[in-house]
């Protein structure tokens, strides 16, 4: 059929298709979800502490953190970061007399503002997980004289990873597709460059569809190697 | 206030009324949705839960951004070069992008809802069931009067979570022109090139909705479970 192959065409590699700036465009999206990820643990591991810490403060400003994420729409707070980001990154260039025209490097602003939101989930799940590590085993670690630090690092950080396991293959699947979000302050991944196409072509739903399908491609096997990981954690857990 | 701030408010409020509108239709379309499905992802018959489990996936799988790309920009070319729609009086509904977003949204939540109630409903237990057997009842009388009101208990917290989410993705529908809260907030910052007034304003507005939505369910919450 005459439709099918300039379809086909146009998903293809090279100068006539679409189909490298889409690969490209699909590795940029997973980048940027695998740092605003590992950004979001940090953040979250921080969170956890936070609310558990029983320092009044910490627990105001953790639970302020977590209830703002979770109320406010997301892109509004990716907007909210990347200005405020890049304001404050622009008045400290000037101010140590760099020129100001300098801008913040694209995928850094994304992965940061991205991964400020993920922080706010992740922190929910990591404090699950740590309350969930049976109470006696901190308080067997103090008994045997160990530090605050040392429990949390010795004792507790590796109890508590296979019980956020399907939290955090939660976390993963959401950051990978809010990674589409970044598009929309100009970072050009897999959803902005299937855009350009859509617009330079006018096959919107071609294009669209195709970005849909690659996106339950990654989806899809995230959700496989999940699953691995967690059946390989169990296992070794009941026999270790 | 000064005249930025009058018209700033002026902006937000006509964007939070279709905020609140595009919510509570995409609310209650998706969680009317929500039960079918949810009871056909668990169907024994074939030909019900694999569309349910295709349509799951779907939503489930691709982010709610590319969703409202396809149905506007993808769905809306497609029906505007059908001459029986492009002429016929329904158009104008069809052209603008409120509706796609209201079918995107409701399908979402339909989805995600669904997967939720497929969740509560095997996670009441067995016995019930067959307690309802043994008392000579229906499949269906144990259905309603036995599974679907525990099942609703389970499952009204995550219910009650993923309507938040709901509206934060009405923010997206800005993105396909619809002109919502967002949107308003986008419109003041393009014309004043004042950044942080207009953002925040609208973040707190979607906070406030946020809160309104959860004490609501958490109310219906309480009810339910002094009933049970």
């Amino acid at each position: 059929m005459d439709s099918t192959s300039s379809w086909l065409t146009l998903l293809s590699f090279g100068d006539q298709g679409w189909g490298d700036e889409l690969v490209r465009g699909a590795c940029l999206s997973l980048g940027i979800s695998i740092s605003a990820y590992l950004i979001g643990l940090v953040l979250g591991l921080v969170g956890a502490v936070a609310k558990l810490s029983g320092n009044r403060v910490a627990i105001a400003t953790a639970s302020a953190y977590t209830t703002i994420i979770r109320s406010i729409p997301d892109i509004l707070i990716i907007f909210l970061v990347y200005y405020t980001a890049t304001d404050a990154f622009r008045s400290l260039m000037s101010l140590s007399g760099f020129p100001a025209e300098f801008q913040l490097n694209g995928f850094v602003a994304a992965a940061f503002s991205l991964g400020i939101v993920q922080g706010g989930y992740s922190t929910e799940v990591l404090r699950g997980a740590i309350v969930a590590v049976a109470r006696g085993q901190s308080e067997a670690a103090s008994a045997l004289g160990l530090t605050r630090r040392q429990t949390f690092f010795l004792i507790i950080l590796p109890q508590m990873f296979p019980l956020a396991l399907p939290g955090l293959g939660n976390l993963w699947l959401v950051v990978l597709k809010e990674s589409s979000l970044v598009s929309l302050i100009g970072f050009t991944e897999l959803v902005l460059v299937g855009k350009m196409a859509a617009g330079a072509t006018r096959h919107y739903l071609l294009f669209y569809a195709s970005i849909g399908a690659v996106f339950l491609i990654m989806s899809g096997i995230s959700t496989a190697l999940i699953h691995l990981v967690e059946e390989k954690t169990y296992r070794t857990w009941r026999h270790g | 206030m000064d005249d930025f701030g009058v018209y700033l408010l002026h902006q937000i409020l006509a964007g939070l009324k279709t905020t609140i509108s595009l919510f509570v239709a995409c609310a209650v379309t998706g969680n009317i949705l929500a039960l079918p499905v949810g009871m056909a992802r668990i169907s024994e018959r074939r030909w019900l839960r694999y569309p349910a489990i295709a349509f799951i996936l779907g939503f489930r799988g691709t982010p709610l951004l590319v969703q409202l790309y396809i149905a506007y920009f993808g769905v809306g070319q497609i029906l505007a070069s059908v001459p029986s729609i492009r002429y016929s009086p329904l158009w104008p509904l069809f052209r603008g992008a409120y509706i796609y977003a209201y079918f995107t949204l409701s399908l979402n939540t339909a989805a995600y809802c669904g997967e939720i109630w497929r969740g509560a409903i095997l996670g009441v237990p067995k016995g019930q069931s067959e307690a309802g057997r043994s008392l000579g009842l229906s499949r269906a009388r144990i259905m309603l009067s036995i599974v679907l009101p525990q099942a609703l208990r389970i499952a009204l917290p995550s219910i009650g979570g993923q309507n938040i989410l709901l509206l934060k993705g009405t923010a997206l529908a800005a993105m396909i022109t619809v002109f919502e809260l967002m949107a308003a907030a986008n419109l003041v910052r393009a014309q004043t090139f004042r950044v942080y007034e207009p953002l925040l304003a609208a973040a707190v507005a979607y906070f406030l909705l946020a809160v309104v939505i959860t004490s609501g369910f958490g109310l219906v919450e309480r009810r339910i479970a002094s009933r049970y």
